[in-house]
């Protein structure tokens, strides 16, 4: 069993979102990156089928060098070895091109996503992958299970879950309970540094679009405060003031 | 030219979110001047297609075909694409569901169409066609402009409202061919708690924190909850201890919300907690810690012990209500 995980490089989440350029571009002055958390989930749940199947992970990622230290972070949590397709991730059409592109020669059994990135949070790359592809994807699950050739996956909808069942090979966006995120231990870390990673050049893909702007959100007017022993003069302000029940 | 929007059922029914998404259509197609054509996809009673008229729908394609009864995002994506090439739609609109979000990219894949997905705004036409979204988990809005002779835009519930703008409807029979390649998930079963609001939805939401305790406490969260029909919420913390299932936890790596009201009860206010709730029009905080940080951006803010604002709030609603 081949399983393939795509990760992203994204800036950790206590990172205070600022932009220059005019607020064209993000602010990359002293932020940290990290693998996406979303994608941690699926690389851990990807090291457990793994694991149960003997299967290989490898993960892949669209992006410059910079981006090494969060491949290696990803091998340390677990994954065989990593691909990095060499350019900078325009959007997701770009993205999705490249991995779908990566896969179509390289058989993967399965190809798993987080659910979104928590950057620009598109939760677009597993679909366009699968559409690409022309499989099967489901998007934003909380659990897989896999017997080697059916997999049976619930999807998060609301108010609720959906199971569905997929034989043969799928895409899947991993959210929270799919599986604990693994963290990477001092072996896994040592092992990290030798474990291969191959540098794939980009195919061209046509533009559909670009971010142009970016804004922060208004700062929102100071807090009203009520003193805990007239607490129920909450429900007046809202009503008659706030206007919201 | 023309606007079509996707109307997603649940149950032969129609949510406020679906009735959003005709209304922001409808902007859409008055912007560009054109008309606006809806797709349905499975089961849904013809009055209920109606109703897609009051927001400006004047035409509906139903698909009723047995195959495609339950939500198979690959089969509806080649349906949608059908329906946007049947009425030379060159701007797709649907709700950013979680189907939804299975479904937007492989329409847009399949139209070669740019996606705009968690718009918050109409689209701006002066210089491109760009569309304002939330980004970085809500900590910023990025405006996205699309340079594809098609588009594909996925609006966020609670962005735009529903705006009633009559039209007269027709509804059409739509049977477009499906490929069996397209149908090989299989939808085994599904789960939904018919008598809660989804948090995704829900113009209220009622939300405790590590200030709550532990599980036995949450009482009264889901009292207060019911009364205002709002949703239940927890922190990361708290879904993460199991206190509360995942699927309620808000914030930068759970789900990004923006209801009308939000509360939050012993929930100090972390920057990542912030990112998924602050784009909530009203914010109330009720912490014990004075320098909780929740309170620079909540509009009203209770400093006290949970354990005896609370009720005295649910009393108060109580009162409100009779």
């Amino acid at each position: 069993m081949k399983i393939l995980v795509c990760i992203s490089n994204v800036p950790d989440t206590t990172t205070k979102i600022t932009f220059t350029g005019d607020n064209t571009e993000f602010n990359t002055a002293g932020v940290q990156y990290i693998v996406n958390p979303y994608d941690e989930i699926a690389l851990s749940r990807a090291i457990e089928l793994a694991e149960d199947g003997k299967g290989t992970v490898t993960v892949i990622n669209v992006g410059e060098a910079a981006t090494d230290p969060t491949i290696r972070k990803a091998l340390a949590i677990g994954a065989d070895d990593a691909v990095r397709i060499n350019a900078a991730p325009r959007d997701a059409y770009f993205v999705a091109t490249q991995i779908a592109e990566y896969a179509k020669s390289n058989e993967f059994d399965i190809i798993l996503c987080g659910r979104e990135s928590i950057d620009y949070n598109g939760s677009q790359v597993a679909a366009m992958v699968g559409e690409l592809l022309d499989i099967p994807s489901i998007s934003i699950i909380k659990k897989l299970d896999y017997d080697g050739s059916t997999a049976t996956i619930e999807r998060e909808i609301e108010g609720g879950k959906e199971v569905v069942s997929v034989t043969g090979k799928f895409v899947a966006s991993c959210a929270e309970g799919t599986a604990e995120a693994k963290i990477p231990n001092m072996r896994g870390i040592m092992s990290a540094r030798t474990k291969p990673l191959q540098v794939v050049e980009a195919v061209a893909v046509e533009e559909v679009g670009k971010i142009s702007k970016f804004e922060t959100p208004a700062p929102r007017g100071s807090v009203k405060l009520i003193p805990a022993e007239s607490a129920e003069e909450l429900i007046g302000l809202l009503h008659s003031e706030a206007k919201v029940i | 030219m023309s606007v079509l929007v996707y109307v997603e059922q649940v149950e032969g029914k129609f949510k406020k979110s679906v009735f959003e998404a005709v209304s922001y259509a409808k902007a859409i197609a008055d912007q560009q001047g054109t008309s606006l054509s809806a797709i349905s996809i499975g089961n849904v009673a013809d009055t209920e297609l109606n109703e897609l008229g009051k927001y400006g729908a004047s035409k509906v394609l139903k698909v009723e075909a047995d195959q495609l009864k339950n939500f198979i995002n690959q089969a509806y994506a080649s349906v949608i694409a059908e329906a946007a090439k049947k009425e030379g739609a060159n701007i797709v609109v649907l709700s950013n569901s979680f189907s939804g979000k299975g479904l937007a990219p492989r329409v847009a894949v399949k139209l070669k169409a740019g996606l705009v997905d968690g718009a918050v705004e109409l689209p701006t036409t002066d210089g491109g066609f760009s569309v304002k979204k939330t980004a970085f988990s809500g900590k910023a809005f990025a405006v996205a402009t699309l340079t594809s002779e098609n588009k594909v835009i996925a609006l966020n519930p609670n962005a735009f409202g529903v705006k009633e703008n009559a039209a007269s409807i027709a509804i059409e029979t739509f049977n477009p061919e499906v490929k069996a390649s397209d149908l090989t998930a299989i939808v085994k079963e599904i789960v939904r708690a018919t008598n809660k609001v989804s948090l995704p939805d829900a113009e209220v939401v009622v939300s405790g924190g590590r200030g709550l305790k532990g599980p036995e406490n949450w009482g009264m969260v889901e009292e207060l909850a019911d009364l205002l029909g709002a949703a239940t919420a927890c922190s990361k913390p708290v879904s993460d201890a199991d206190w509360r299932p995942h699927s309620e936890h808000v914030g930068q790596t759970g789900i990004a919300i923006s209801p009308n009201l939000y509360i939050a009860i012993g929930i100090s206010g972390a920057i990542q907690h912030l990112a998924g709730v602050s784009s909530s029009k009203v914010i109330v905080v009720i912490n014990k810690d004075p320098e909780a940080p929740f309170f620079k951006v909540a509009d009203y803010g209770i400093v006290g012990d949970a354990f005896e604002v609370v009720p005295k709030i649910i009393a108060a609603l109580k009162a409100h209500k009779a």
